[in-house]
């Protein structure tokens, strides 16, 4: 249908949605997020979902504590090496469709501790994340505009044809590879299906 | 047909209407999920725990038996608490054969309060 005549038949009080839109409606306003947090971010986290600046009022401030519950992943802090592997299996439990917010300097690339030997480099070295946040850390403001971003990025998911939505493809993983520790790092140290090292070009 | 022939008609209405406020949400979920969004389970979305780290060790554990003892003492006291009340209150307006039930009644109490007194319960061990 186009824009033209769905103009055409709201002037006669006649409102048309495609049954696309009405299911991106309902799942971008009912995102629950995992209760989960990993560092200082998780303050900040919390102070979005309380009354001042009330998550809620984009339906997300149902945070759940099983991922079997869960529609959003907000990885609130720094990850280290050791919490690694529970965070991909965090996100291997939870059912499609599933978001990642990766909130803060820690959770997006390393941050202060990028240099550090225990500290993971950016979470999406394992998952694939959605919307990505700077800032150490980011303020809740900061957190409410990403979560605005994953909604429109859900708004213009399709329901059919091959660029439709990643759960609405039977050949897309739903589950990535968990990291297990080895002698010196996590092996692997990255997975290169959902990410890519960056050209450094000088 | 008339609500006057079938007066418990509504009853009917009512449960079919509640099974399908019930039901029809389930099979729409179900048709949505056939059509359009394939299942994906998964060695780990499958697996029982579910905060992360895996389960070590077993769940069948020894757990104390003894503690029926103390549930038993519980159930003496708390029934003698309950009918005593009302016992006491209606004591005056009583006949004489339910005063002699209610202390047949106190008796097996009792009696249950002696057997674990020579058992050696309420010795704090």
């Amino acid at each position: 249908m186009d824009d033209g005549l769905r103009n055409e038949l709201s002037k006669q009080g006649v409102v048309v949605v495609k049954l696309e839109e009405l299911y991106n409606w309902g799942r971008r306003n009912s995102v629950w997020p995992l209760s989960f947090g990993l560092a200082c971010c998780a303050i900040e986290m919390m102070a979005a979902s309380m009354a001042r600046y009330d998550l809620s009022r984009f339906g997300a401030e149902v945070f759940r504590p099983s991922p079997r519950q869960a529609d959003l992943m907000i990885v609130a802090g720094t990850v280290t090496k050791k919490m690694a592997p529970q965070v991909v299996r965090l996100y291997n439990q939870m059912p499609e469709p599933k978001y990642v917010i990766a909130m803060g300097a820690c959770a997006i690339s390393g941050g202060p501790f990028k240099q550090g030997y225990n500290v993971l480099k950016g979470i999406d070295r394992f998952i694939p994340v959605d919307v990505h946040i700077p800032g150490c850390p980011p303020r809740p403001e900061a957190l409410i505009h990403a979560f605005m971003t994953l909604q429109r990025k859900i708004d213009a998911q399709k329901l059919t044809g091959p660029d439709r939505a990643r759960h609405l493809n039977a050949e897309l993983p739903s589950e990535f590879p968990v990291p297990l520790f080895g002698e010196h790092d996590l092996v692997p140290t990255k997975n290169l299906n959902v990410w890519e090292p960056a050209v450094v070009v000088r | 047909m008339g609500a006057d022939k079938h007066p418990y008609l509504f009853l009917l209405v009512f449960f079919v209407m509640a099974v399908g406020f019930a039901v029809g949400p389930l099979i729409l979920a179900g048709l949505w999920a056939r059509v359009f969004s394939p299942a994906k389970p998964g060695e780990m979305k499958n697996a029982t725990y579910e905060c992360g780290l895996e389960s070590k060790g077993d769940a069948w554990v020894a757990f104390k038996s003894e503690y029926y003892l103390y549930g038993i003492l519980f159930l003496i006291f708390d029934v003698e608490t309950i009918f005593l009340l009302p016992f006491c209150v209606a004591f005056t307006g009583l006949t004489v054969g339910a005063c002699l039930a209610m202390f047949a009644f106190v008796l097996l109490l009792v009696e249950g309060l002696a057997w674990a007194w020579v058992k050696g319960v309420l010795t704090w061990k």
